[in-house]
Order: structure tokens, then C-alpha cells, then sequence
């Protein structure tokens, strides 16, 4: 399944919505979309990944990214997965203690 | 024994197709159904890594990937980039980050040098379940 991205804005957040499969082929288009978001003064980023199937080390790369630019910027940044697969591979690269995780959007954005 | 053998250009559209070849060799192989996300990361990773390295260097060269079933489920893939540039942060991030994937998913791995000329070998290899084999 391709790569689809939409974003809505919920309590002052704006949350990137992403589907289908973040990889090395497609992971640019996402590091593309949350650069515009943050060139374009946007000041909290969260990142839903409730529709994404599958995720490889180029996707990580690009949510680490997105974390270095959101803090150049003075921006907050956070990522929605409950998905085991996906929390699972997080929890490998120990990238749950990097990047600020959240099991839902309405916790991202109450934070 | 058979063996799926795949050769594609250095382009990471095509690693996707890798994936799923090797997913579905893996499944007529008797790799068992909870494995098989973790045997389509690996494949991704391996053959994402390759396609890296050649385009690191400027190499055209194809990338060759061999699924072979048998007493396990063996997959090899072959690059043929020599030392690498410098390479930017994000892409040391990834670099770590798949080298740390693999070796966390991957219980029988090696990555080793060719023998002959520049490039590297990385064979993973996963038990199959009988029963699935027999069931053919």
C-alpha cells in the first residue's frame, strides 16, 4: 500500500496523518511533509501513525528528523502508535526513550 | 530445495517488491504466520541497505537477493558498493538503526565481505515448521 498523508488541525496541534507504508521508497515524502509543516510556523507536530502497516528503519530515521528540526524550531513534536508491531520496533532501536510517544492523538494533544 | 532468486536496479521503489517476494517464499517455506512480519522487515532492511550502499558510491549494479527453501528459510543478498562516502546525520541514524533491527530480529545473521571484489553478503535464515512443508 502506498504512502498517504493528511493533516488535521486538533487543539492547536496539527496532526499528520499517516497510512500505508513508510519505507525507504516512501519515507521522503514524509520528512518532506513535516519539514513544510515546520517551515510554515506550525508549533506543535503530531504524528498519527494508527494507519500505517509496516515501518523500517528510513521511517524511524525520518521521526528522529522530524524531533531534531521540531526542537531547531522551538516547535513540540510527537508521535501516536499503538499498533505492537510498530511499538515493538521502537522498543528495539530504543527509540521509545527518544522519541515523546503517545497511544492516542487525544494524549498527544493534551499534552 | 528451491530457490527464488531477484536482481533489481538500485532503486528503493524496488525493495518493496523484495518484500513481498520474500515474504511469500517464506510462507510456502513453512516459515510460521507470527515470523513473517519480522522476516518482511528483515528482507526490507537487508535490501534497503544495499540499495544505500550503491547509491552511495554512484553504483549502478544490480542488487541480487536469493530466497531458498529448504531445511530453513534462507535469504541472501548481495551488494557490490566499496567503501562508502561520508554519509549525513540522518543517514547514520538510519544506517544504526537498521544494523540494530536486524541484529534484535534476526537470530541466525551474517554480514560478511564478498570474497571476491568489493561488497558485502547478508544471510539471514529462519527455522520452518514441518507440518506446514508436509501439508504442500
Amino acid at each position: 500500500m502506498e504512502l498517504s498523508l493528511a493533516t488535521r488541525v486538533v487543539a492547536a496541534h496539527t496532526v499528520l496523518e499517516v497510512g500505508g507504508e513508510v519505507d525507504v521508497y516512501t519515507a521522503p515524502k514524509l520528512r518532506e511533509r513535516i519539514a513544510e509543516l515546520l517551515d510554515s510556523g506550525v508549533t506543535a507536530v503530531v504524528v498519527d501513525l494508527a494507519r500505517v502497516d509496516f515501518m523500517d528503519s528510513t521511517g524511524l530515521g525520518v521521526l528522529v528528523g522530524g524531533l531534531r528540526k521540531a526542537r531547531a524550531a522551538g516547535a513540540t513534536f510527537g508521535v501516536v502508535c499503538s499498533r505492537e508491531s510498530l511499538l515493538k520496533i521502537f522498543r528495539i532501536t530504543a527509540l521509545d526513550q527518544v522519541l515523546p510517544l503517545y497511544p492516542s492523538v487525544d494524549a498527544a494533544t493534551a499534552s | 530445495m528451491a530457490t527464488v532468486r531477484l536482481e533489481f536496479t538500485p532503486e528503493p521503489a524496488h525493495v518493496r517488491t523484495a518484500r513481498l517476494v520474500g515474504v511469500a517464499v517464506a510462507r510456502r517455506a513453512g516459515v510460521p504466520d507470527d515470523q513473517l512480519d519480522e522476516v518482511r522487515l528483515a528482507i526490507g532492511e537487508a535490501c534497503a541497505r544495499a540499495v544505500a550502499r550503491h547509491q552511495r558510491v554512484g553504483l549502478r549494479d544490480v542488487v541480487a537477493v536469493a530466497f531458498t527453501d529448504g531445511d530453513r528459510y534462507l535469504v541472501q543478498v548481495w551488494d557490490h558498493a566499496g567503501d562508502e562516502e561520508q554519509i549525513t546525520d540522518e543517514e547514520q541514524i538510519t544506517v544504526d538503526v537498521s544494523a540494530s533491527l536486524l541484529q534484535a530480529i534476526v537470530k541466525d545473521l551474517q554480514v560478511r565481505p564478498l570474497e571476491s571484489g568489493p561488497g558485502t553478503e547478508v544471510q539471514m535464515a529462519w527455522p520452518v515448521r514441518r507440518a506446514s512443508r508436509l501439508g504442500r
